[in-house]
């Protein structure tokens, strides 16, 4: 069965939030999702619907620190919380690709998917009163008058550094499965026992070792001046043990 | 239970057009999706040579820029009888707008063509704009460089021969060490990102070098923490490290620099500090003479460089014939960095020095032993004939954090040291020109020199903008005293190929070096955050003089959004969207050329202009026409072009020149790159091509083109460059000795003004030097113990996006970030209020604790805050409530000393805005102060002609209401 996912990679990640608005745009007009409300947009305090936040956070202390940036959106759970306790049924898992959907029309704004929602991803339109959430840009991946390339969500074909890894979590030979199986990719809060269907990669640092003998060259252009390398003040030297 | 997912409406008119984004100057290619005229999706466009599909969070909300309510859209002139920043104005039509501007231009152009200014922002079409300055006769024209990272630009063209971003950048694609200087976004933003997401995937190590940890930094696998403006401490210690360790690469420095250039060191002579030349006769009259001398180790006598066989020592002290004491260039960079220990720049950058001596490792032993050859041949510029072309894989890249110092200049000419004494320059994995770069060493266009160059109804001999090569092109009277407004190109800031567009303001309202009638700014926020001292040049821009008149008499400002500027206009001209315009990125410009040739590329028009919003272009070409301008007209005085988009068409640089604003689809049948004759159907050709032409060079030509033949053959035939000189790396520059002679009276001609020389003789050093900056050298640094700088958010690009209901949920106000042991020190709490103050002035704003931040450096985001009301934000938006703007910290002006009353604060050589030069102290506020930041404006009531602000939006494009 497919598990249609995102997988997110922290490592290269810059939290430049074009998945927030690539997301607005092209959902805010959509057919399926939209519309997406933003209250007070030119005055205090203002506030609008969005399927998909970045938050920024430091970890450590100075200068052992890390930026991180982490988008979040719905993480299409394969046990999604939300869809049981729907009381109209609204909220749904799609049985062809593991996509958790709302269906509007149903939809009474009651609020208990939010509450049995762990992660916080949904959001109710605070004029339609119905909840809204990441669909995966249903509407893109069904559109089979998109070229195929293009049937992805909207924020995966704009992110600047391709840190959004969209594909089939069940398929282990899909570009998703293979980052999580070789990059060590995790889900948010396992314990919660949702089996959510994005992951994320995490940071990894590459080092560089230099070998104390690799400064000292054969070929080093000083001796071509008739100088020899400076081996530096902080060689060791007889100066480090002689006694006068 | 499905939804219905394929619901489209087929009764829906949906249309893709192609065009350029503009919510950045980054440029990347778009496909706009209408749906019933309407704007449904902005789309990266997949084949665009630039983004390759990818689109940013600003990209991405051109819908919400698009139907902005600050959106300007009539004509505007300031009420009868209101003071001029009251803001209150009145509907007038294009044709008033015009005549109005026509009468008074006519005049000035009449009479004294230096009194019209034209000052313009992050406008992207410098080439029509200094165009119609030029030809309009006044020499005060510039655009934002020099208040945005002019130094940038001047440091290293004046040392290799290119820059970063447009001209070129880090080839990320086959480096494995990258490292990066103060940079948090960049304008060159979504291929950086695309590039760092490749590089660091494919196994690269990326060190990012700055204060802060924000931005790309995020990424960084590591972070160095520096203290603001001493990069070239840093820069220094790893040269000096490179030197001292034999890191470097003495064949690329032998045969690609100055490096083994033998210099006069006679303290008697007046070629002191020049290089030794033969004076051969055939080198006699030649712009860029090859005939400068080495020491061979071999014959060990003295060769014209680029003797086959021949190799010269690079250290030593050497006696000529003649009893003349020389040194090769190299060995005067040893002995200039011979102090410069990484224990001496710890003590000033705050970085240990094992970490110094450690960057330096990496980078000289990646450099030396993971080298790159590429099976390409090419000839080089002596004519000898290579197998391969060879790359060490160490790339850099910098911003301005570097820039924005008073000492900026000199650390971006010691970062365009070390990146030659590793052989990286346009060679693969390190650093890569893009077209129409290289250029000669300055490159070729120059300024009047003279006020008798400026006459009544003649065009500017020359260009507004230059480089000077010599103390002879500066534009100076016969006092050695300043004649541009902004006093660019004086012996104040000698290469300030940017202008000074920070100080033009402060200069004209103190009516020096003369007083001017007519002020244009064009799409420049010089009421609030693109310029220092914002409170005081608010002031001066309705200030009057005695007999009741504006010290500016006249202020036409053209923009699309009611900026804090807009108020303050006597005339107001509303410029369309980028979405209803026609633009071009143009190589005259600053094109979107790629490393493997030139790219250039078109905005087109997707909606009709908003109301009777008119692009700046047009005007242009209007105003230009009206006035008889020589480049707008025919011999007979009749109008050339129809309009801008005929302008585009059918304008060559010279007649029959083939060179024109676009390098595509040239000639006839547009079968021609480069160079052609018009082509009717150009833009028609680009609207097919998705907006930009392409041009590839032949592999043989992508490398070396400092010194490829064949590239610089090409070049000169398709008019990029004059000349086909090998372009030679200047470590030691004769640029700067010759300036410096002259400060000394050692240099025939152009003399500096007594107060001046020693300040010239001691920046126009031809070595990098470092220096504490200027503003810190005459302030208490014990009273003032921070830097204070700001960072620009990767999802704002400066002030534009406050109006833009999507993008201000990201960033809806701004805080100061502080290290929290700085905070706790100071009894600033976490969220709670405090004082930001400087020799200057203060801010109230709101603190927040950060682990990222150098314990010495607070920062904030750039431009958030903005004036209440502005922008068409109400009042109470928290942009101007809780927001703040740090321009109110710093002085436009350094404090009085012995250059003057009045010097910019500005970087001595280049005259680059010295933004990150401000220090300041930290309090908290009282429990009693008003939660408010401060100070505060008051509020701006919107103008004629916006529509209202909605108090909810349900944005949906095009819904079929039928």
């Amino acid at each position: 069965m497919t598990q249609l996912a995102l997988v997110i990679d922290l490592n290269v990640c810059v939290g430049c939030h074009s998945c927030v608005t690539s997301c607005k745009q092209w959902n805010t007009s959509s057919y399926t999702s939209g519309s997406m409300t933003d209250l007070n947009p030119y005055d205090e305090d203002p506030n609008g619907t969005f399927f998909n936040r970045v938050q920024t956070f430091e970890v450590g202390e100075f200068p052992n620190t890390d930026t991180i940036h982490f988008p979040k959106s719905c993480l299409h759970c394969e046990d999604a919380p939300c869809v049981p306790v729907c009381p109209t049924g609204a909220s749904h898992k799609r049985e062809k690709d593991g996509i958790v959907l709302v269906d509007y029309d149903k939809c009474i704004g009651c609020g208990y998917c939010s509450w049995a929602c762990p992660y916080g991803a949904r959001e109710l339109d605070p004029r339609e009163k119905v909840m809204k959430k990441c669909t995966l840009c249903v509407d893109r991946i069904d559109d089979e008058t998109l070229p195929e390339e293009q049937r992805k969500p909207s924020c995966v074909i704009h992110c600047p550094t391709n840190a959004r890894l969209f594909g089939d979590v069940h398929d282990p030979d899909s570009e998703v499965s293979v980052a999580i199986r070789e990059r060590g990719g995790y889900q948010l809060m396992p314990e919660q026992g949702t089996m959510p269907a994005n992951h994320y990669l995490p940071r990894y640092k590459n080092k560089i070792t230099i070998h104390e003998d690799e400064l000292q060259r054969e070929d080093n252009p000083l001796k071509k001046e008739g100088h020899l390398p400076d081996p530096g003040s902080r060689a060791s030297s007889i100066e480090d043990y002689s006694s006068f | 239970m499905q939804q219905n997912t394929a619901a489209v409406d087929t009764e829906d008119r949906i249309e893709v057009k192609n065009t350029t984004c503009y919510m950045c100057a980054c440029r990347c290619g778009i496909k706009v999706h209408l749906r019933n005229g309407e704007v449904r999706y902005i789309e990266g466009n997949p084949d665009h040579p630039l983004n390759k599909g990818v689109l940013c969070a600003k990209g991405s909300s051109g819908i919400m820029k698009q139907y902005s309510p600050a959106r300007l859209t009539k004509p505007l002139r300031r009420k009868q009888g209101a003071e001029r920043g009251a803001n209150e104005f009145e509907e007038i039509s294009w044709d008033e707008a015009f005549e109005i501007m026509e009468e008074r231009l006519r005049h000035l152009r009449d009479t004294d063509p230096k009194k019209f200014a034209l000052f313009t922002g992050r406008d992207q079409m410098q080439a029509l704009t200094g165009l119609f300055a030029k030809n309009f006769g006044t020499p005060n024209y510039a655009a934002h460089g020099g208040f945005c990272s002019v130094n940038m630009a001047t440091g290293m063209i004046y040392t290799i021969g290119g820059s970063f971003w447009e001209f070129g950048g880090p080839d990320l694609e086959r480096a494995k060490l990258f490292i990066m200087f103060g940079t948090a976004e960049d304008h060159h933003s979504n291929p950086l990102k695309i590039e760092i997401s490749h590089f660091k995937r494919h196994g690269g190590r990326f060190i990012s070098v700055n204060p802060v940890r924000s931005g790309y930094s995020a990424v960084a696998d590591e972070w160095v923490p520096i203290k603001p403006g001493t990069d070239g401490a840093l820069l220094l210690a790893i040269t000096h490290e490179l030197i001292k360790t034999g890191l470097y690469d003495r064949d690329f420095l032998v045969q690609y620099t100055n490096s083994a250039q033998l210099i006069n060191l006679n303290e008697e002579s007046d070629e002191y500090g020049m290089f030794v030349r033969t004076n051969e006769d055939e080198d006699l009259g030649k712009v860029h003479p090859q005939d400068q001398i080495w020491w061979d180790r071999l014959t060990n006598k003295v060769v014209r460089t680029h003797t086959e066989g021949a190799d010269p020592y690079l250290l030593g002290e050497f006696t000529l014939e003649d009893g003349t004491k020389v040194k090769p260039a190299f060995q005067m960079l040893a002995d200039r960095v011979k102090d410069y220990t990484p224990e001496w720049a710890a003590k000033i950058t705050g970085i240990p020095a094992e970490t110094i001596t450690r960057l330096a490792h990496e980078m000289g032993i990646t450099a030396r032993d993971e080298k790159i050859e590429l099976p390409i041949a090419w000839t080089d510029a002596w004519g000898k004939e290579h197998e391969s072309v060879t790359g060490s894989p160490v790339a850099f890249h910098a911003m301005r954090g570097l820039a924005a110092h008073s000492n900026g200049f000199h650390t971006i000419r010691a970062l365009s040291i070390v990146m030659s004494l590793l052989g990286t320059i346009d060679r693969p994995g390190g650093f890569r020109h893009k077209a129409p770069f290289p250029r000669p060493i300055p490159p070729c266009p120059k300024t009047p020199s003279h006020p008798n160059e400026i006459k009544p109804n003649t065009p500017l001999h020359g260009t507004p903008l230059g480089f000077p090569a010599d103390p002879n092109d500066l534009f100076v009277d016969d006092d050695g005293e300043a004649f541009r407004i902004d006093k660019a190109f004086s012996w104040e800031f000698p290469l300030s190929a940017h202008g000074l567009m920070q100080n033009a303001i402060t200069n004209a309202w103190r009516q020096d070096p003369y007083p001017i009638d007519t002020l244009l700014l064009f799409m420049a926020n010089m009421a609030w955050n693109s310029s220092m001292n914002t409170a005081e040049v608010r002031k001066m821009l309705v200030d009057k003089d005695e007999s009741g008149e504006y010290k500016i008499p006249f202020i036409i400002v053209c923009d699309a959004f009611q900026s804090e500027t807009v108020g303050f206009a006597d005339l107001v001209l509303p410029d369309t969207s980028y979405l209803e315009r026609h633009d071009v990125m143009s190589m005259l410009d600053r094109p979107i050329s790629e490393f493997d040739g030139p790219v250039d590329a078109v905005r087109l028009p997707v909606l009709p202009p908003l109301g009777d919003s008119k692009p700046f272009q047009e005007v242009i070409v209007e105003l230009g026409s009206r006035l008889g301008l020589p480049a707008f007209v025919n011999e007979d005085g009749s109008r050339k072009f129809r309009d801008y988009p005929d302008f585009v068409v059918n304008f060559q640089t010279a007649p029959d020149s083939g060179i024109g604003f676009l390098s595509g689809f040239r000639g006839k049948s547009g079968e021609k790159s480069m160079k052609g004759e018009p082509n009717p159907n150009q833009w028609e050709m680009y609207e097919k091509n998705g907006a930009f032409h392409q041009t590839v060079l032949p592999k043989s030509y992508q490398y070396m083109r400092n010194w490829n033949q064949g590239y610089l053959e090409w070049a000169r035939y398709n008019g990029l460059t004059r000349h086909v000189d090998p372009i030679n790396i200047h470590i030691y520059s004769e640029v700067l000795q010759k300036f410096r002679l002259a400060a000394q009276g050692k240099y025939p001609g152009k003399q500096p003004p007594e107060r001046l020389r020693k300040r010239v003789e001691t920046y126009f050093d031809p070595l990098p030097f470092y220096f504490e900056p200027l503003e810190t050298q005459l302030i208490d640094k014990k009273k003032y113990p921070l830097n204070a700088l700001t960072q620009r958010p990767m999802a704002m690009y400066h002030s534009w996006d406050s109006q833009n209901a999507w993008l201000r949920q990201i960033h809806t106000w701004n805080y100061m970030y502080v290290n929290s042991k700085t905070a706790k020190a100071a009894g600033i709490e976490d969220g709670g209020w405090m004082w930001a103050e400087s020799e200057h002035g203060k801010v109230r704003c709101m603190c927040r604790y950060s682990e990222s931040t150098e314990p010495g450096t607070i920062w904030t985001w750039n431009a958030v805050g903005k004036a209440a009301g502005a922008w068409n934000l109400t009042g109470k938006a928290n942009e101007s409530q809780k927001g703040f703007l740090l321009n109110h910290l710093i002085a436009e002006e350094l404090p009085k000393n012995e250059c003057g009353d009045h010097v910019s604060n500005s970087d001595p050589i280049s005259g680059q805005a010295a933004w990150f030069d401000v220090r300041v102290r930290i309090y908290p506020a009282g429990e009693n102060e008003e939660k408010v930041s401060w100070p505060q404006f008051e509020p701006l009531q919107p103008v004629p002609g916006m529509s209202e602000r909605k108090k909810w939006w349900q944005y949906f494009a095009g819904r079929n209401k039928k």
